[in-house]
């Protein structure tokens, strides 16, 4: 496991990091407290963030409370993930203008601004998962520069969840909870002093004008003893052996339909989801009809836009729609960019409106019989099926 | 949703108001940076709350605010549709009926006996109906009031001959676009925003509130889960029930029939 030498560093060298990131300048971006929930949002120190905080998730409800030991990072992500900046959820694809009327020629606009120099602060490791899947998705198949340019310049200065949140099971995805790859600078809390494994030349470079030194063999065994630790204490669990053919064995399931008596196809999984990458992509005119404007919106498929067709919705139903996303995460991503679709942070769980939790859903498809099914209600007898 | 044909050159537009607070007509007035460019590329012939001078029909597009609650708006929201190639309905008044729809649910003379000393001299309509109960209309604007972003839009499109795009989905795909921290999640406050439809950019939310649904019922909202996790989790009764679901679209299907089931006790 401890394949990198841990250094040892004081809190306030903290500071001294944010300072150097913005001398070479990089846009901070970490985590802070707004309205009672953790937000990625711009920082600019130590004091920035939501230092002595800590979360409790679960199904549907979220609570940021005070705890007895002042950590800096003594939460896990809210609902916002680092998507948000690697692949805005509106961005302006283009703009096109004549100065005339109809038929006369236009310009094409496309000076997009180049994304900022990120250095994301507080990254773990389910998110570097994430990102990991995002590049397979947007970067290489996708080809959006404005994630690419972003993607190469970001700088990732990572944390080791020792404290997993109650919705987590990175364990059950292999993603977490101790960061391993595609990281600058990691650090994890050993109480008030910081241990700091260096991931990358960047990373290196920066470290160099830290004042650290190396841990001992108590830190070190602190450290493995309490990464050991958070993974025994993942929030939930999701048993992955087998499940894709599962999943695809179970497409006629009566299940989805049960799941649909309380799915509200409100879309906020799939928003929420560090890996969901849909869009739309939407013009609109001036009432002048002089400009046009392309613009792109994160999409969910759980909207009916999403798969329509000609004439009408495919995906009517809302049990299609659950299954369309829970099939897409855990089973047809594999087929598709060879991985689960899933990283296992739990934020679809939290953050769904009604508590709808995916390992448990997923779970229920392992039971033979399905749970008494749930009469259709006249709403959805009235829907074309 | 059907693509009108082809506007006059300069396309004239008509502004009626139906019974309604006129709240959506300020949305149009309120459209500052844009007014102007507007009034460059349409005539306004007849906008009551605007201009003074009224100008006779035929009109390409009629705006159309409030609901239809009284004999005399029966007959010229008939008229409206004959001088208008293209109708629009704007706000919740005019596609749902609007708060006075709630009187649908009341009995209509023991108000006029309480409320007027001549009871006699009010005409009205046995109850208080969206623009589309009476005649054929383009395109619907929901909310209350309407959204300025919206109104320009559905205006730009009909100018460019062009599909507007008015979204139809949840709010919650708005809210999270927005980045606004979920009040049912984070503060366990009932929200409707999964069962209305987006369109408002989640203003309610941004502000911590629940969305209390004036943009109306969203593409297929699933009320009764709602509902069932309001009563089993959030402790709202069903009454309170009633009145989340009859508010400013409660005479809009499918709010209209789900809250007539909570009332009598139907778990829709
Ligand atoms: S499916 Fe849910 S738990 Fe898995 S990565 Fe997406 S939001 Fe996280
Ligand atoms: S689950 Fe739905 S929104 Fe997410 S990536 Fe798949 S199709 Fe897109
Ligand atoms: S699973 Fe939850 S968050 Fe996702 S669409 Fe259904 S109700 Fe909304
Ligand atoms: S605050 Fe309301 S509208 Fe926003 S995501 Fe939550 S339930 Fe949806
Ligand atoms: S959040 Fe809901 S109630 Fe508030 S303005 Fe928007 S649609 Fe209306």
């Amino acid at each position: 496991m401890d394949k990198l030498p841990l250094h040892i560093v004081r809190r306030p060298e903290l500071d001294r990091v944010f300072g150097l990131l913005r001398d070479n300048a990089y846009t901070l971006i970490g985590p802070t407290r707004r309205d009672g929930v953790i937000q990625y949002s711009e920082i600019r120190s130590l004091a920035d963030l939501p230092i002595g905080y800590s979360d409790r998730q679960a199904p549907g409800s979220y609570e940021l409370v005070k705890s007895e030991t002042p950590r800096c990072f003594g939460f896990v992500h809210g609902a916002d993930s680092w998507k948000r900046f690697l692949f805005p959820p509106k961005r302006r694809v283009f703009g096109a203008s004549r100065q005339a009327g109809p038929k006369t020629p236009f310009d094409i606009d496309d000076l997009r601004s180049p994304p900022p120099a990120y250095a994301f602060v507080g990254v773990r490791a389910c998110e570097i998962a994430a990102i990991g899947i995002l590049d397979k998705v947007i970067g290489s198949e996708l080809l959006d520069p404005f994630y690419r340019q972003a993607r190469d310049k970001m700088f990732v200065l990572a944390v080791n969840c020792i404290e997993p949140g109650g919705t987590c099971f990175c364990v059950s995805m292999n993603t977490g909870p101790r960061v391993t790859r595609s990281f600058d600078l990691c650090l994890t809390e050993l109480g008030e002093e910081f241990g700091v494994e260096v991931g990358s030349e960047r990373g290196a470079a920066l470290f160099k004008q830290l004042t650290s030194r190396p841990a001992t063999a108590a830190e070190k065994e602190l450290f493995r003893l309490l990464l050991e630790r958070a993974s025994e204490r993942m929030g939930r669990h999701l048993e992955t052996e087998g499940l894709p053919e599962l999943l695809r064995k179970s497409i006629e399931s009566p299940r989805w339909q049960t799941i649909a008596s309380r799915c509200l196809a409100c879309g906020n999984c799939t928003m929420v989801c560090p890996t969901c990458f849909c869009y739309n992509v939407v013009d609109s005119t001036d009432l002048k009809c002089r400009k046009a404007e392309r613009w792109r919106y994160w999409d969910s498929c759980f909207t009916l836009e999403f798969s329509y067709l000609g004439a009408t919705s495919v995906r009517y139903e809302i049990s299609s729609r659950y299954r369309q996303w829970m099939t897409h995460k855990l089973a047809w991503w594999h087929d598709q960019f060879g991985t689960s679709g899933c990283v296992g942070c739990g934020r679809c769980i939290t953050w769904c409106p009604v508590g709808i939790d995916i390992t448990a859903e997923a779970a229920g498809f392992r039971e033979t019989a399905p749970p008494r099914a749930v009469p259709l209600t006249p709403q959805q007898q009235a829907m074309p099926s | 949703m059907n693509i009108p044909g082809p506007l006059s050159q300069k396309p004239r537009l008509a502004v009626y108001k139906f019974s309604s607070c006129d709240g959506c007509q300020l949305q149009i007035l309120e459209l500052e940076d844009e007014l102007l460019e507007l009034a460059g590329e349409i005539e306004i012939a007849y906008f009551l709350e605007a201009r003074r001078q009224a100008l006779p029909g035929p009109y390409d597009i009629g705006l159309v605010e409030g609901s239809i609650s009284t004999p005399a708006e029966e007959r010229l929201i008939r008229q409206a549709r004959k001088d208008c190639k293209v109708l629009v309905s704007i706000g919740a008044c005019a596609t749902a009926g609007g708060i006075q729809a709630l009187r649908n649910w009341a009995d209509i003379d023991a108000y006029k006996k309480r409320i007027y000393p001549r009871p006699e001299w009010i005409a009205t309509l046995d109850v208080a109906s969206p623009i589309a109960g009476y005649v054929y209309i383009d395109f619907e604007l929901r909310g209350c009031p309407v959204n300025k972003r919206q109104l320009v839009e559905v205006l730009s499109a009909l100018l460019a001959q062009r599909r507007p795009h008015l979204p139809t989905y949840s709010l919650c795909i708005e809210c999270k676009r927005a980045g606004i921290p979920c009040v049912m999640v984070a503060r366990k406050t009932p929200c409707l925003g999964p069962i209305t439809q987006a369109g408002c950019g989640a203003l309610c939310p941004k502000f911590n509130r629940g969305c209390y649904g004036c943009f109306g019922p969203a593409e297929t909202p699933n009320i009764a889960a709602l509902g069932r996790f309001f009563q089993e989790e959030r402790n709202v009764s069903r009454p309170a029930m009633v009145r989340m679901l009859r508010s400013f679209n409660g005479y809009l299907e499918p709010f209209k029939t789900s809250s007539d089931d909570y009332e009598q006790c139907i778990q829709p």
